[in-house]
């Protein structure tokens, strides 16, 4: 598998692999870039899986933190450092929302349409990036059930098992529309790892 | 295409549940496709964050900054770390920031060690299941060594219907916090399988139907132990793996 992980993101300005090996060494001005260069799409993940304003920048805060600690840890070969860091809020985000489930069970009145793959524009988001516009192209092309299933996953914070439950398909077929989503989203923006 | 491999696109958005997670991790470290995959889907993944931006308000910023000013910044890893495993010697690669983390504060926790009492409190009903679950034909061991020296096995055996969890060397427990075993059953998912009496080198039975449980699992718990796990586990012991 071909890796290019060097190369900056196709739109952004600053070299982010070069800003985490700089926070790794501890350089604070370097690290206050990568946030800025940053924030607003690992914040507005956050925010989009755990939904309430204050939880989302908890977790990106632990998020940023888990970041800086570990920057050094950061393999370039595995991927991007923009993946590599919403990686991380992900799952942050993630285990947020399982462990507030676990303390309280979930309600189980789940309601689709509320959590399917959506593109709210709200006033506070930040102007649509070119980057944005050929996402959502390329989720366009999913079929209905690819959308729903890898939405409910990556934004809805749910295990495959309770992704297949909530659409009442076998276990099997919720990992494969997750998956065969994700491959056909991959393919179709022309991502390299 | 087997079930693992087909758990890439679970895995690359966080979809899988703790014991999968594990199980999958596992399976990583050994199949390149699969690695190789998961970068490429967590890259795609990632690229979902663009949609949903929003700027943050200022005073996070001011949060993380100052935060960071408080966090030493880890040494790299040289070579990278993998957790190594004793009879099967299978690579084990998962969650290794956090196994490792949590391993450090246990090991950082036992420097200053502690008296304890190896076998003193076993009752004889415990050493009888071991000896029973140890000695089965058809038992089963996973063991993990941690940083620092320590292990643990946990062997099971479907006949005996039990699973006991053998320990060297482990450093005592964060103050006020105790080891509680678990064993992942299929229907009811995490249920506590005992509290791990305080000692460096013990044999414990789990409580519980080991035949039914797909894998164990330590978690740090408030003393007294808690009815749900409320820490990530430093370790997972995968039942489906052992064989």
């Amino acid at each position: 598998m071909p890796s290019s992980p060097d190369e900056p993101a196709p739109d952004s300005g600053p070299d982010l692999p070069d800003l985490l090996r700089r926070s790794g060494r501890g350089d604070e001005a370097a690290f206050a870039r990568l946030y800025d260069a940053t924030a607003a799409r690992a914040y507005g993940m956050a925010l989009r899986v755990v939904r309430d304003p204050a939880q989302a920048e908890e977790v990106a805060q632990e998020a940023f933190l888990e970041i800086w600690r570990t920057a050094s840890r950061y393999d370039a070969d595995r991927g991007s450092a923009l993946s590599w860091l919403l990686t991380i809020t992900h799952r942050k985000a993630v285990d947020r929302v399982r462990s507030a489930e676990a303390s309280s069970r979930r309600d189980t009145s789940y309601h689709q349409n509320d959590h399917a793959v959506e593109h709210d524009t709200t006033a506070e988001a930040v102007q649509t990036s070119l980057e944005a516009h050929r996402v959502r192209g390329a989720l366009a092309t999913l079929t209905d059930v690819q959308r729903e299933a890898v939405g409910l996953a990556y934004f809805g914070g749910y295990t495959h098992t309770e992704v297949a439950t909530m659409l009442d398909v076998p276990l099997g077929t919720a990992k494969t529309r997750i998956r065969d989503g994700l491959i056909r989203l991959r393919d179709t923006l022309g991502v390299e790892s | 295409m087997n079930d693992v491999h087909a758990l890439v696109g679970a895995y690359a958005v966080d979809a899988l549940d703790d014991i999968e997670r594990a199980a999958f991790e596992r399976h990583l470290a050994g199949c390149e496709d699969c690695r190789a995959e998961v970068a490429s889907l967590q890259e795609t993944a990632g690229l979902l964050a663009e949609t949903t931006a929003v700027e943050p308000p200022a005073a996070l910023r001011d949060r993380v900054l100052a935060g960071i000013t408080t966090v030493r910044p880890l040494p790299p890893i040289t070579p990278e770390p993998t957790i190594s495993v004793g009879r099967k010697t299978r690579s084990r690669r998962f969650r290794v920031a956090t196994l490792v983390a949590a391993a450090a504060v246990v090991a950082a926790v036992g420097a200053g060690g502690t008296a304890w009492h190896p076998w003193s409190d076993d009752s004889s009903q415990t050493v009888s299941d071991a000896s029973a679950v140890l000695g089965a034909p058809d038992a089963q061991s996973t063991s993990l060594d941690f940083d620092g020296g320590a292990s643990a096995t946990v062997t099971h055996s479907d006949s005996v219907g039990k699973a006991v969890i053998v320990t060297h060397k482990m450093p005592p427990p964060p103050a006020g916090m105790v080891y509680q075993l678990w064993l992942q059953q299929p229907v009811s998912g995490m249920v506590s399988a005992g509290v791990m009496p305080i000692a460096a080198d013990q044999t414990v039975v789990l409580t519980g139907d080991a035949a039914t449980a797909k894998a164990a699992g330590i978690t740090i718990e408030p003393k007294g132990g808690s009815d749900h796990p409320t820490s990530e586990p430093i370790a997972l012991f995968d039942f489906g793996q052992s064989a």
